[in-house]
């Protein structure tokens, strides 16, 4: 309205980062970058083989290294108490080091502790384990007959370590045998790896009272503190838990890593700071990889196209430990999104978890928990069913869409999706493309023999766990915290339980703030990530920054909010039901010419607050009622060469339903990201084992990060439909990418190749298997 | 083995174990820790540098012993008299980072690119920053920012300052 409102306005605003300045120059402060007098290093000896019996551990050449002061096995944890590790999934736990055996390919095996980096390096060298090699299960098909029996130390005596369903299995079953129209597919998401550029890492100390420093690569560090206490028995006002710059996490650094456990019983044992910084083959090795889900997919269908049931099967990879990060009520996470866009009437999804002699983890990698498996299950199904039909996959989403006005969306599987308008998004995103156009340019280069393809997928999300009543990690609610001070000059600092890992919760929390209060985001300052200043939070991964504690926000502001406006009515001398909060600034009812600024009310609150308390602060727990329901429209259009079976994404649009968008310029940049991911899963990515238990993609050679030659160009847009239970009506944005496009880029591939006959290829679809299966498919049609 | 290094601008005298990485020379000896280490195989370039003002080197590849006598440029010296470089306000106009982590190598291989090539198209910024890998940003913004601070370094002679 006026011109000072507008200059007020911070959402949806593309506000610079104000965490910029400092990382451009060098002054990030991540946590290899601590020094601390007298700090040790420490190296962790790592298993050679995926499944053996140590004979023994002899540490004696290692002691007489220089520069090495001690060298931990499992069996001194062992008899401090701490030889296990509880997993935040609640139901299973994990060696510290290992104990009696070792079950996958660089497990922790022992720890040495040395004067310096290079010191602790070579005294893991001279440490010598004797090995009695066992049979090795390297996969979970094979892990599902028993034949060896991987954890003996459990007291179920089987490798099985879940089986989870949910959804109508009968009713499932009939709708899916009197269909018509019916499509079986086994789809596998491979394993991948987050692999953020700083791997994982810590620094530990005592402080002269005796309180434990922990300076650690922590998407969640109040959940570190907590667990940390209940493993170790220190009490928890005892542990001050710091989680600095974080180089990336995509859900990697949701864990507790058996090195964290090992510095911190270092630096007691020894009385000085222990630095752990794994090696990026460590990481890679041993640190939570992703997905690794075999889906055994059936979709119903009447001939003309209506979905009639969903049934999905899935077969999961664990490793050694259960160790997926997923909140304890949802062994398989949030899979149960798996019926994704679509009004399906009826669906049963079952997920059977199992033992295998490889690294542990399944943690939700840019993903909220099992939500991408999900989604690439239903996106690649409905592809195979046009297919299966003779129908085009857009006209069949359609056709299957749930409609805007069916929200809130009761799914079969249980969930109820807030808000959506499929419909217009995924026209939106044809239209950028050229949809027509494309598909007629398609219709001429199939006469010719070439092989081009457009690839759709319509994903919805879950995200911003969750609700208390269904969410918990160890017991603990998912809710979310924020606690804002506004200081007597209108400045202010606002803490989250929230924890950025480049996201830029320094720019978008500052804009959230002076938004609701009208006060300039430069001038407040957002800290993360230290237990003894910000109130207690959950951290950020499955997308959960801007659901809940972007919620807590919003509503600690709005309490602020309210106590300012008592002030604002005594420095009105009106009475407080006179004044309303207008134009970001407080006035008297009808009377635009009386007002005061938030400001001015922040000087007020401690130098004349009349009868009202001093001080202008609010602390806010927000348990959301719902999970958000982000969504989106990808169209990948690819040429594939039929000589080389090389693909090339010629175009790939991104139209984001992310509900309101705080700050467009740092959205843009989260799904050019995520969908750099995406398109690394699809086409590169893969942490393989081969039949002995052997990690083939332990470094960046093997495991192939997108460099700036092979990543596509993106083209962004976004719908917004607001949630309607956020207080802001904001979903979330930074895993959509990674969840929506596998499916899109896939589907466009195997669109190119449908002509030969290819219905499906697992990815990566690599240069060679794609060419593969081109060749395979020629030989069997003759040419 | 003694050494003598110059880092941007700053002499360095320092005894060093032969094996001593120049990443880790930069980062504990000199206590400039924006130069990171993201990987063991000189495949990330987080750790890159630039020696003697124009060669963009991985520091992780080169012993401190082989930068005896040699000047290096790190992120720290980028900036000057408390302006940001051409790059690094390319890199924040242009929202070309996001953890920061790959931020400084990223920054030092398109500072040497742009000293061999002034006016680089989309392809030889991509080209250029091939050996530098970013988790983050996608390289879009990246590509923009590189161009950003192109076409300012660009400008004529006068016309910046």
């Amino acid at each position: 309205m006026s011109t000072e409102a507008k200059s007020l306005h911070s959402v949806g605003v593309r506000m610079k980062r104000k965490e910029d300045p400092r990382f451009l120059q060098g002054k990030g402060n991540y946590v290899d970058d601590l020094s601390f007098p007298g700090m040790l290093y420490l190296s962790l000896v790592r298993s050679t083989y995926p499944h053996a019996e140590i004979k023994s551990i002899d540490i004696s050449e290692a002691m007489k290294v220089p520069g090495v002061k001690a060298v931990i096995t499992g069996k001194d944890l062992e008899a401090a108490g701490l030889g296990w590790l509880p997993t935040f999934h609640g139901f299973d736990k994990q060696m510290v080091l290992a104990i009696g055996k070792v079950l996958f390919q660089y497990q922790e095996v022992a720890a040495v502790f040395a004067e310096t980096r290079a010191a602790a390096v070579d005294g893991a060298e001279a440490v010598v384990v004797d090995y009695a090699p066992l049979p090795v299960v390297a996969d979970p098909f094979t892990s599902k007959t028993d034949t060896v029996l991987l954890r003996p130390d459990r007291e179920s005596k089987t490798n099985h370590i879940f089986h989870w369903e949910v959804g109508d299995k009968d009713g499932t079953a009939r709708a899916i045998a009197s269909s018509p129209k019916r499509i079986k597919q086994r789809l596998w998401f491979q394993r991948c790896h987050p692999a953020p550029l700083e791997p994982c890492g810590c620094v530990a100390y005592f402080d002269t009272m005796g309180r434990l420093q922990f300076h650690v690569t922590s998407q969640a560090p109040h959940v570190y503190r907590t667990a940390l206490s209940l493993v170790t028995g220190i009490p928890e006002d005892k542990i001050h838990v710091i989680s600095p710059d974080l180089g990336g996490g995509f859900g990697n650094k949701v864990p507790v890593y058996p090195g964290y456990v090992c510095a911190i019983v270092g630096a007691l044992k020894i009385g000085r700071p222990v630095k752990w910084i794994e090696t990026r083959t460590e990481n890679l090795t041993s640190t939570g990889f992703a997905r690794d889900y075999h889906m055994d997919v059936e979709i119903g269908a009447t001939a003309d196209g209506k979905v009639t049931a969903l049934h999905v099967a899935t077969t999961a990879d664990h490793g050694a430990f259960d160790a997926a990060a997923d909140p304890s009520k949802y062994p398989a996470g949030i899979f149960g999104i798996v019926t994704g866009s679509y009004a399906f009437p009826v669906a049963h999804a079952e997920v059977d978890a199992y033992f295998t002699n490889k690294a542990p983890g399944g943690i939700a990698y840019r993903c909220s928990f099992r939500v991408t498996e999900a989604s690439y299950a239903i996106e690649r199904g409905m592809d195979i069913l046009a297919d299966e039909l003779g129908m085009d996959a857009v006209e069949l989403r359609k056709k299957n869409f749930i409609r805007k006005d069916q929200f809130p969306y009761p799914s079969a599987l249980g969930f109820t999706y807030d808000s959506g308008d499929y419909h217009k998004t995924l026209d939106v995103a044809l239209e950028k493309i050229g949809y027509a156009a494309l598909l007629k340019e398609q219709a001429e280069k199939r006469a010719r023999g070439e092989l081009m393809g457009i690839g759709v997928s319509t994903f919805t999300e879950v995200v911003g766990a969750g609700p208390s009543k269904h969410f918990d990690i160890l017991g603990i609610k998912m809710f979310d915290s924020a606690e804002i001070r506004i200081h007597p000059t209108g400045a202010g600092i606002v803490r989250t339980g929230a924890k950025s890992q480049g996201q830029g919760h320094e720019t978008t929390w500052a804009q959230v703030v002076a938004e609701e209060l009208g006060l300039d985001p430069q001038t407040v300052m957002v800290e993360e990530g230290d237990t003894d200043t910000a109130p207690y939070g959950l951290g950020t991964y499955a997308s959960r920054s801007t659901p809940v504690a972007g919620a807590a926000i919003v509503m600690a502001a709005r309490r602020i909010r309210e106590k300012a406006r008592r002030i604002a009515a005594h420095l009105l001398e009106v009475g407080e039901a006179d004044v309303e909060w207008t134009d970001y600034k407080f006035q008297v009812k009808g009377v635009p010419t009386r007002t005061v600024t938030m400001k001015e009310v922040a000087f007020a609150a401690y130098t004349n607050m009349a009868q009202n308390e001093p001080g202008l602060e609010a602390t806010y727990y927000y348990d959301p009622p719902n999970m958000t329901y982000p969504n989106g429209a990808y169209v990948s259009v690819v040429d594939v060469d039929r000589e080389t079976g090389e693909t090339k994404v010629r175009r790939f649009v991104a139209i984001d339903d992310c509900g309101v968008v705080i700050n467009p310029m740092i959205v843009e940049g989260q799904v050019h990201g995520g969908l750099t991911e995406g398109f690394a899963m699809a086409f590169i990515q893969e942490i393989q084992y081969d039949a002995e238990g052997n990690n083939l993609n332990t470094n960046f050679t093997d495991y192939l990060v997108p460099t700036s030659l092979e990543t596509p160009h993106w083209e962004t847009g976004n719908t917004v439909t607001p949630s309607p239970h956020h207080p802001m009506g904001a979903k979330g944005v930074g895993e959509s990418p990674n969840v929506g496009s596998p499916a899109a880029f896939v589907n466009a591939v195997i669109d190119a190749l449908s002509p030969l006959g290819i219905r499906h290829i697992d990815m990566p679809l690599s240069r060679d298997k794609v060419w593969r299966a081109i060749r395979d498919a020629e030989a069997m049609k003759g040419k | 083995m003694k050494i003598h290094v110059t880092v941007n601008g700053v002499a360095y005298d320092r005894d060093v174990e032969p094996r001593m990485l120049l990443a880790y020379f930069l980062r504990e000896e000199c206590r400039l820790t924006g130069t990171h280490v993201g990987c063991d195989t000189s495949s990330c370039g987080c750790c890159v540098v630039v020696l003697d003002g124009t060669r963009a080197v991985k520091s992780c590849s080169m012993f401190a012993v082989q930068a005896d006598g040699h000047e290096i440029l790190t992120v720290e010296g980028l900036a000057q008299g408390g302006t940001l470089h051409a790059l690094q306000q390319g890199f924040w106009d242009q929202h070309g980072l996001q953890c920061g982590y790959c931020t400084p190598g990223m920054l030092l291989t398109a500072y040497a690119l742009l000293q061999h090539q002034p006016n680089p198209t989309e392809a030889d910024i991509r080209e250029g920053l091939s050996g530098n890998l970013c988790r983050c940003t996608g390289y879009q913004n990246i590509v923009k920012a590189v161009q950003q601070a192109a076409a300012t370094l660009g400008q004529p002679v006068g016309a910046t300052k």
